[in-house]
């Protein structure tokens, strides 16, 4: 449902300002959104200060070194900080990425870091992915055939595989899904640009036998046509791929299939 | 406990934190210029309805809309027109499945925002 303004137990207040580096020259301000299940109050904003003179070129850098030097109680997930691993999905400057392969000079002036926009916030920069792992698990995200296997393995020609490309290195990071106001107004029954280029990626495998399945299955007025190609999604990923155009190109296939 | 727990979970900010970028502002336009042109359009049939009714009727709607409150509706109601229009062409391509690299869909929308203001005034002189 469209709803504007956070429920009263999300809306933002001041937080604390933590101490400068002392005889720093390149300083930067970071204000990065705080929530703690524990203290049973609103979400906040703090301020840190970095010396930009000792810090990595990357923002999961700036946060590292945060947790590191001034405040261990800051929480955020990161894993492989190379873009592969999808964890450190946030809100930066404004847009969804991956905080470890966005650089800390993209940004101009003050750094605000918040999660991924319209979800349940579990600690700080932590989301709760559940429901967004659900969707993708909907979508049967694996081959699924019929016909008995073949005594090798399932063969593919080199164009067919060529079809996978743009698709098949979706890291699941859930960028272009929070970045997606349908997806804040509808999350629960649109099924959103993640998923559904997933649900692209099976639909277009060569190998894969249950295409005719998969459609129907998309054929709701929810799952996939509250897709109004907005192209945050587009816009926003950190891998460059573009869901907007898959999600496109599902909504040709069910003209097609009708006809 | 967990459930009770989860709806305690705060919903992360969206609208008031997301950057203004072209895709999301010309889509939200799009909706809203939707609304606006037939609320103009309603004006424009009432013009034409109290011309079928009776000259006295007429003159009031006319004079209206000759106002300089009417011209500023008549003024925006092009303009939602032609944003309307102009952004409903993008639509048809994309649905069928064109114009979806990020640099065609950034030149798309400023021709769309920019396309729309040069129509409006130039329907609007004429007019």
């Amino acid at each position: 449902m469209v709803e504007f303004r956070l429920p009263k137990n999300s809306r933002l207040t001041v937080g604390k300002t933590w101490p400068r580096p002392k005889n720093a020259k390149n300083v930067r301000k970071f204000k990065i959104y705080r929530w703690d299940p524990d203290l049973g109050k609103n979400p906040r904003v703090d301020v840190y200060f970095l010396d930009m003179d000792d810090c990595g070129p990357m923002v999961l850098d700036a946060l590292i070194k945060i947790k590191n030097e001034i405040d261990p109680t800051l929480s955020f997930r990161r894993s492989c900080r190379e873009g592969i691993c999808g964890s450190c999905a946030m809100n930066i400057g404004g847009g969804n990425t991956l905080a470890c392969i966005f650089g800390l000079d993209e940004v101009k002036g003050d750094i605000s870091i918040y999660p991924l926009p319209h979800m349940p916030v579990v600690k700080d920069l932590i989301p709760d992915l559940t429901n967004f792992y659900a969707q993708h698990a909907s979508i049967m995200p694996w081959l699924e055939t019929k016909t008995d296997r073949p005594k090798e393995e399932w063969r593919q020609s080199i164009e067919d595989r060529k079809k996978l490309d743009g698709l098949y290195e979706c890291v699941m990071c859930a960028s272009c899904s929070t970045s997606c106001p349908s997806y804040w107004w509808n999350g629960d029954k649109y099924l959103g640009p993640a998923a559904l280029l997933h649900a692209y990626r099976w639909i277009i495998d060569s190998r894969d036998q249950a295409t005719s399945e998969r459609l129907e299955d998309l054929q709701d007025p929810f799952k996939l046509y509250r897709c109004h190609t907005i192209m945050n999604c587009t816009k926003t990923c950190p891998k460059g791929l573009n869901p907007a155009k898959s999600i496109a190109e599902i909504k040709k296939l069910m003209v097609e299939k009708a006809a | 406990m967990e459930e009770s727990r989860n709806n305690n979970r705060p919903l992360s900010p969206h609208l008031d934190i997301y950057q203004y970028q072209i895709t999301w502002t010309v889509s939200i336009m799009h909706r809203i210029t939707g609304v606006a042109m037939t609320l103009g359009l309603l004006l424009i049939v009432a013009w034409l309805v109290a011309a079928a009714f009776s000259p006295g009727l007429f003159s009031v709607i006319d004079g209206f809309l000759r106002s300089w409150i009417g011209m500023i509706i008549i003024f925006g109601s092009l303009w939602a027109f032609w944003f309307h229009f102009l952004n409903g062409i993008r639509h048809l391509f994309w649905d069928l499945g064109y114009g979806f690299n990020l640099s065609t869909v950034w030149r798309s929308g400023w021709v769309v925002v920019l396309g729309s203001i040069i129509l409006t005034i130039f329907s609007f002189l004429i007019f």
